[in-house]
This record gives C-alpha cells, structure tokens and sequence, in this order.
C-alpha cells in the first residue's frame, strides 16, 4: 500500500512542477467562466426566466461554472497523454514496476491539485461579481474536496477516451462532442425540475450532476441540495473508482 | 572437458505477434549471452521494435515464450521490470522537468526514495556528464545530452538488462560515440547486458558483440560482425551482410506514424 501511494505521488508531483511552470492554461481557463458569469449569468439574472427560489441566478448558477470550469479543463487531460505517447514517456512509465492503477492515479491526483487552483481562480470572478459565496470553514472545505474529486473523475475519464482513440485529432473531435451534453444534461445552469424527463433520467447518470449539487450548498448563500452530501460524494468516488479500474486496465493499451 | 555454457540473459523461443492478418513476428527464437551487447538490424518492419516491445513487456506475444534476467515477460512481467531499464526511440524525457527530476520520477517508480536515491541521482548525473546543467529544463538541452540523461534515467536503478530502440537516431557523429561510450561503460562496470536496434551499421559494427538480422518478422542470421562478414566474402562490411541477408536496401522509412514519429525525434533534436 505505502510503495502505491509513493508510486502515485511520484507521478503526481512531476505533474505538479509542470504546471507551476507554465501557469498559462489556468488562466486561459479563466475566460470561459469569466464569460458565463459576466454575460450569461448577468442577463438572465434580470430575465428571470429560470426559478431559483430566493437565490439570484447569478448565485444560482455559480456552482455550476465552478463544476463546469473543472469539467472544460479535465476533459482535455487525455490530449496530454497522446502527446506523452507520442513522445515516448507513457513507454517509459510503463517499463518501471510501478503499478498501472498507481500511475493512473498520479495524473488524476494532479488534475485534482490543478481543479483546485482553477477554483480559486473562479472564486475571484465571483468575487468581482458580488456573488454571495459562503465563507465559513467547513463548506469551503467541501467545496475543495467536490473540486477535487470532480478533476479527478473527468481526468480520468479522459484518460479512458485518450486510451481508446489514441490520436490528437480524434480526442479532439470527441473532446468537443462530450463535453457539451454533459454540461447541459446537468443541473449547472438549471434546475433538474424544469428539465423533461428524458434528461433529468439522464442527469441523474451524469456525474457532474452530482458535483454541482454537492458545490451548491456549500458554496452559495442560501444555496440547497437535492441530494444529501453522502450521496452526492458517495457517487463521485465509486464513478471515480470505476473510471480508475477502467483506466488502469486501458493505460498500457497506449504503448501498442 | 567441455567449457560450461555462458548464462543466458534474454532468450525467445518461437516468438510471434500477430496484428490480425498481419504476422509482425515470424517464431523468432534468440539467445542473448549475459554481459553482451547485442544489436538486432533489419529493414523498417522487419520486427525489431514488435521484439523489444515484447521483450520489455509492452506487448504481448500471439504465441511462444520470452524470458528475460531469468523471468518469463508473460508470467512475471514486474519482475522483469525490475531488472531491465529502457530507452525508447522517441526523446522521451520530459522537457517540461529539470535532469534533477526525471531521474527523481524514474528512481521513485522504481521503489527508490531518501538518500538511496540523491545518491544514486547524483552519480546518474556525473555519468551522463549533467552535473552543471542538472537543475536545467530538458527542453533546453541538445539531442545528446538527452540521449546520455535517458540512458542514466534507464539505469539509475541498475538494471542487469539495458534495451535501446535506435539510441543514436539523429544526433550528429559526436553525441553519437558519446552514447556508444557510455554503453561500452555500462558493460565494462556494471556487466550489463545491452540489446539495441539500429540502422547504422557502423554503429552495429563498432559496438555489438553479436548481431541478429531480421527480415520480415523472421531471423534471417544471427553471429559475430566478423562471422557474418566472413559468411558474405573476405572484403563484406556489414552493409554488405545486411544486404545479403535480408534482401533490403538501409533506409529508414516504415509507415506514416513511424516517419511522424522519426520526423518528430529529428525535430527535437534541432
């Protein structure tokens, strides 16, 4: 157990030192959140189209571009393993004895620590925005913990697509296809009640779903749940599970 | 009284990989003494990267046996992790991390931590002659110091068995017997046993004990420079005997993704 987390952490720390030198993409990450809070969340605040009971819809959906900052950014791990394949570097992983699960988990670890960085990045936009965020200790902490888990349940199952396509411009075509039906098929910027039944079945299988809940009482004022924070947490960590077990499994598929 | 046999460091027995149709190895079976260094040559899909591939457990054979340091790559593959270090075709040190790091990552995923590994990191770094650029970025080093840093990264936790994919691709005559340098010291040191591919024969010439030349997924001939060279006639260079026994011209080509993949290295290496 100890030689898996060292193994692990090996990994992730490489990571880590990458992306504290090129700090870049975060805040190129930026713009998009930076635009659904500024422009969408700002007009339809004043439409008022969407009930969100006592909440402004800007408060409203500010969870949801937390969990869908997390989700852009993830999804788009697998193109760095190509690109790592390409290189020869997931070969060189692969010939050490680390264990494939320990590996796997390294890179989702590091995509956790970069969620991380990129919600303090989107608490500053919904500062600037006077968005009424809860600052008290513990919800905080579940707000890091649901970034956390979040980047690592997409990161992974980037890894999964990057594992099955193999190739820069597929994974960017499917990259692009994905990413859209699972934001919209959530309750990031809407309510699961208004959405037909077809989709709220869907939603309830979409994991980012689950985040935003678990983001929306912990870091709005007067934000509520629908799902108990058990429920929310306990499904993000058996899909990440699973992901991780499919990755492990797929991962040395990528040096064939 | 007869001499008793050398100890076998890498041995394949009727070795075949398949892709669907396509037999990329033909029953490949090869011997591999300890302490040699032994180079396998054969044109562009000859199946000299299927066998490394196989032999260093990323891929899985369709049928026949490999062991390798003792273990069969099929049955024990961590265990012949641990004894073998490798060093890809591709520039495959990370540009993004200093010396210093790569060869942290790699020592840390081979169970190496504290002072074990600053030590063995620091004579990595005096063998591959990286001590004043060692807290440099790769991306900013020239091909042959990362060629010398991916070989100090393969052996940092010394390896019985070194295997090198085209180690000297791209890098100009200097780097060039600078690697081959560091190889002969490897096995002058360490005794370790080193299987490379190449392309050039001067290289296969001036640095392998033994040689194996494939041709179409199957061995054509295998033995000393001087016994293959003798085999073709009194004046052959090894140019020659590539020739001669796999029927091919010494080009580098292969398919699209390999020529991307070489176009790639090349680049890297300005």
């Amino acid at each position: 157990m100890l030689a898996f987390i060292q193994e692990s952490a090996a990994v992730a720390d490489a990571e880590v030192r990458k992306l504290m030198r090129d700090p870049t993409e975060l805040f190129s990450r930026a713009v998009q959140p930076v635009l659904w809070l500024a422009v969408f969340g700002q007009v339809f605040s004043q439409v008022r189209g969407i009930p969100t009971g006592d909440l402004r819809y800007l408060d409203y959906m500010a969870p949801g571009i937390l969990a869908q900052s997390i989700l852009f950014s993830a999804i788009f791990y697998g193109i760095a393993i190509i690109w790592e394949r390409d290189l020869g570097i997931v070969h060189k992983l692969l010939v050490t004895p680390a264990r494939r699960s320990a590996l796997v988990l390294g890179k989702a670890l590091a995509a956790g620590l970069r969620g991380l960085v990129q919600a303090a990045v989107v608490y500053l936009v919904a500062i600037a925005l006077r968005v009424d965020i809860r600052w008290e200790l513990l919800p905080m902490l579940i707000v890091a913990a649901g970034v956390f888990v979040g980047s690592c349940i997409f990161s992974t199952f980037s890894l999964v697509i990057a594992c099955i396509v193999k190739t820069r411009e597929r994974f960017m075509g499917i990259g692009q296809v994905l990413t859209m039906p699972l934001f919209f098929a959530s309750n990031a910027i809407y309510p699961l009640e208004l959405m037909p039944p077809w989709l709220r079945t869907v939603a309830v299988f979409n994991p980012l779903t689950y985040l935003v809940d678990a983001l929306r009482s912990a870091m709005i004022v007067g934000g509520k749940s629908v799902y108990a924070g058990t429920t929310s947490f306990g499904v993000m960590l058996a899909v990440f599970a699973l992901l991780l077990a499919l990755a492990a499994r797929l991962y040395p598929g990528l040096a064939r | 009284m007869a001499a008793s046999p050398e100890p076998i460091a890498i041995a394949t027995v009727d070795l075949s990989k398949r892709f669907d149709r396509f037999t990329a190895l033909d029953r490949l079976s090869l011997a591999v003494a300890r302490g040699r260094i032994f180079g396998l040559l054969g044109p562009n899909g000859a199946g000299k990267s299927t066998t490394i591939k196989i032999l260093t457990t990323l891929l899985d054979a369709t049928s026949g046996t490999a062991s390798v340091a003792g273990f069969d790559v099929a049955a024990d593959p961590v265990e012949v992790r641990r004894r073998i270090g490798y060093v890809p075709q591709l520039l495959s040190a990370d540009g993004a991390l200093t010396a210093i790091e790569n060869l942290k990552l790699s020592g840390r995923l081979h169970g190496l931590h504290g002072a074990a590994l600053s030590e063995r990191v620091r004579d990595a770094l005096a063998f591959a002659g990286l001590d004043a650029v060692a807290r440099n970025l790769v991306r900013t080093y020239s091909g042959g110091m990362i060629r010398r840093l991916e070989i100090a990264q393969a052996t940092l936790h010394t390896p019985e068995i070194l295997f090198l994919d085209e180690p000297t691709m791209g890098l100009d005559p200097i780097a060039r017997k600078t690697v081959w340098e560091r190889l002969r010291q490897l096995r002058r040191e360490r005794g370790m046993t080193i299987l490379l591919t190449t392309h050039d024969m001067e290289e296969a010439d001036a640095l392998c004990d033994e040689l194996a030349i494939l041709h179409q997924g199957r061995l054509a001939v295998a033995g000393t420079p001087t016994a293959l060279k003798a085999q073709v006639g009194p004046q052959a260079g090894l140019d020659d005997v590539f020739v001669h026994f796999s029927g091919a011209v010494i080009e580098h080509g292969g398919d699209f993704r390999d020529i991307r993949e070489s176009r790639d290295t090349i680049k890297r290496l300005g």
